[in-house]
């Protein structure tokens, strides 16, 4: 706990009440009161906390990071953002933590179907956001989400109502342009019942230090389907914290791929509650280089029987950069016949990288199918000799075999778009020689 | 080709080959038999720079150059291929990948420019139907999920494909039924020329009804204890190993 830090932003807090989105809206500023007490009382998460063991924040403390008030889209590089930006999506795109109507592309969406900024949302569809924010989440959980609820300026929401299929994906891109600024944005995702959509959720920023703190809840109706990809981008000096938090009702589906590359510290959660026989995926690849520090914490939370889980996280580390895995499966004691199944893999390239994994399963149902592997190792002497006697040299060898871990990830992404754009972000965390895009 | 001369190598301590003296003429095919545990496997090791052995003694000479200070992928691109006794999964890699970056590997260190994109389509396509395989195979990784014959099929593949000059197959017959056995052993005839020479390690006489040798050595207890022609392979089918290992044990 450092209240310290909580109380210089807090005291920060009250020059920028005023022009947070939603202050006519009286269930909000309750909701952001209580948050920032909260945040207050118990400031950003500590190390004694034990879903955060392994991640000190106390850098992001010892900073101060304000939040923009002004939007400075015109600067932006069209290159740099196409580089993120998909052709073939609806996105929105928020810059500094606030949205840009001339960079997002909304044309062509269904009547029924609601895309816009957050901001816009508490203007247009109060009554839906009062029903959905803090439902999928408390900020009661840690002090990311205390202080999200409270500062959030602006973020992402999306409502597909029943039987629609979103023929295209929705994009949100966060992108930070100015240095040592906070962004934090919150998004709502609602699929009624038999829905389907993407959702692509996209962070990146010019190379500053700067806190992003994200927060996204999903509600998946009855028996609809939600793909979400999250790449997260950042640049070297930024921080992130960037979580996910996801319904589902009965029969839904949902997966969730988590590309982690950049920051100099980066935290996600993804979290789902799980009811009757629905179905919930969760892919991570997270590259870490140099001396950054990226944690993934995921929970699945088996509520009703018959719900069937998987999760898969990939982890490539080089350098003195440090990885966390922490998965909770949590199977309640009603949740006869789960079927559930956690693996984390993680490949060291330096004797300085750090790989700290730690699966947690809690059963309190007693006719259930669950398991977990864990491994953390470097390449296989074996591989790169059957290479090199097939002509490769041995540098070459050991990145084909590093793309290659890490490649399972990445073709696991069905947008060609987004697919391309994650793969070059691969490519250029790691030395390419002898790697070609042609790979597959 | 190849002269390999009182070599003697160790695994830690363990003297595993005590002495071997081999003479490989271009264009011919030696067939090294022998029980397990007697040193093949480690002779083919060697040749191919697996790294964990200790040479301790004597000389090997490929093409007239020393092949014992050579990385193995330079070996690789010299000529020598080693069709590997339990070949190797390597997940995420596909079979046209690897064919193509070691195809391009070789051509490099002659000098010679990338190959031509559908040159290369031409190439393998023909390679693959001469193996009798299916072309989905060069799209899959590398021997993922192939059963043991598709996997030795595969190392008769790039064999042909990389066109070697010092073939050593390392047990490739082991575990194949006899319908797999022919369509490898039709792969590597069809590979015979006057500027090939081929090793077989292999345990079994069965394969060498079908790869006629031009000689045949038995190893026993890291040396080889009796050369001869194709007909010394029969008289060890007979006979089996033990009479020449206790010939070498009275020596």
């Amino acid at each position: 706990m450092n209240t310290a830090a909580a109380s210089r932003y807090t005291a920060e807090y009250q020059a920028i009440a005023p022009v947070l989105p939603g202050r006519d809206l009286p269930w909000l500023q309750s909701l952001r009161a209580q948050a920032l007490e909260k945040f207050s009382a118990r400031g950003f998460p500590s190390l004694r906390e034990e879903e955060w063991r392994y991640t000190n924040v106390s850098a992001i403390e010892k900073k101060l990071f304000s939040p923009s008030m002004s939007i400075a889209s015109s600067h932006i590089d069209t290159d740099w953002l196409k580089s993120y930006q998909l052709e073939d999506a609806w996105s929105v795109v928020l810059v500094d933590g606030h949205f840009s109507g001339e960079l997002s592309v909304l044309e062509g969406l269904p009547e029924a179907v609601s895309v816009m900024s957050m901001a816009d949302a508490l203007v247009k569809q109060p009554e839906a956001l009062e029903r959905y924010i803090n439902q999928a989440v408390n900020y009661n959980e840690h002090g990311f989400i205390a202080f999200n609820t409270a500062w959030f300026t602006d973020g992402l929401f999306v409502h597909i109502p029943a039987k629609q299929v979103l023929e295209k994906p929705v994009q949100v891109l966060h992108l930070i342009t100015q240095a040592d600024v906070l962004a934090t944005t919150r998004n709502i995702i609602v699929a009624d019942e038999m829905a389907e959509a993407e959702i692509i959720e996209t962070f990146a920023g010019l190379d500053n230090a700067y806190l992003t703190a994200a927060v996204t809840e999903v509600f998946i109706g009855v028996n609809a389907g939600v793909t979400f990809y999250k790449m997260q981008c950042e640049p070297e000096k930024a921080y992130h914290f960037g979580g996910a938090y996801i319904k589902q009702s009965r029969d839904a589906r949902f997966s969730h791929h988590n590309f982690a590359f950049g920051g100099l510290l980066a935290r996600s959660d993804v979290h789902a509650d799980l009811d009757h026989a629905s179905e919930c995926e969760l892919n991570g690849l997270y590259l870490g280089i140099k001396r950054q520090h990226i944690d993934n914490h995921t929970r699945i939370n088996h509520l009703k029987p018959h719900a069937i889980s998987r999760e898969l996280y990939k982890g490539v580390l080089d350098d003195r950069a440090r990885g966390v895995f922490q998965g909770r499966v949590i199977v309640a004691v009603d949740a006869q016949k789960t079927d559930s199944q956690m693996n984390n893999r993680n490949l060291l390239l330096s004797n300085d990288a750090e790989a700290d994994t730690k699966p947690q399963l809690e059963i309190y149902a007693d006719d259930v199918k669950c398991g977990h592997g864990v491994t953390v190792g470097q390449l296989d002497e074996k591989s790169i000799f059957y290479l090199q006697s097939r002509c490769v040299d041995e540098e070459t060898a050991r990145n084909m075999l590093t793309f290659a871990f890490a490649n399972e990830m990445v073709d696991k992404v069905k947008i060609k778009g987004l697919h391309d754009r994650v793969l070059e972000q691969v490519l250029a965390r790691f030395p390419q020689e002898g790697v070609s895009k042609e790979w597959l | 080709m190849l002269s390999i001369k009182n070599l003697t190598v160790n695994v830690g301590d363990k003297p595993i080959l005590k002495g071997i003296n081999l003479e490989i003429k271009a264009g011919e095919i030696h067939a090294i038999m022998g029980p397990n545990g007697s040193g093949k496997s480690t002779l083919s090791h060697i040749l191919s720079g697996k790294a964990g052995y200790t040479v301790t003694g004597g000389t090997v000479t490929y093409q007239g150059k020393n092949l014992l200070e050579m990385a193995p992928e330079i070996r690789a691109r010299e000529g020598v291929f080693l069709a590997f006794q339990y070949p190797v999964e390597i997940p995420g890699v596909s079979n046209i990948y690897l064919l193509k970056a070691a195809l391009n590997s070789i051509r490099k260190h002659h000098g010679q420019p990338e190959v031509d994109a559908m040159d290369f389509l031409t190439l393998i396509k023909s390679k693959v139907r001469l193996l009798e395989m299916d072309e989905k195979f060069l799209y899959r990784a590398v021997n993922e999920g192939f059963s043991g014959g598709e996997k030795k099929r595969n190392e008769i593949l790039q064999m042909a494909i990389l066109e070697p000059k010092l073939c050593i197959l390392d047990e490739t017959d082991s575990g194949l039924d006899i319908d797999a056995l022919k369509v490898v052993a039709e792969g590597v005839n069809s590979l015979r020329s006057p500027e090939r020479s081929f090793v077989m390690v292999t345990h079994y006489q069965r394969l060498l009804d079908y790869i006629k040798p031009d000689f045949v050595h038995v190893l026993a207890h890291g040396q080889i204890v009796k050369s001869g022609g194709a007909e010394l392979a029969l008289e060890l089918e007979e006979k089996g190993y033990g009479w020449l290992e206790d010939t070498q044990a009275a020596a």
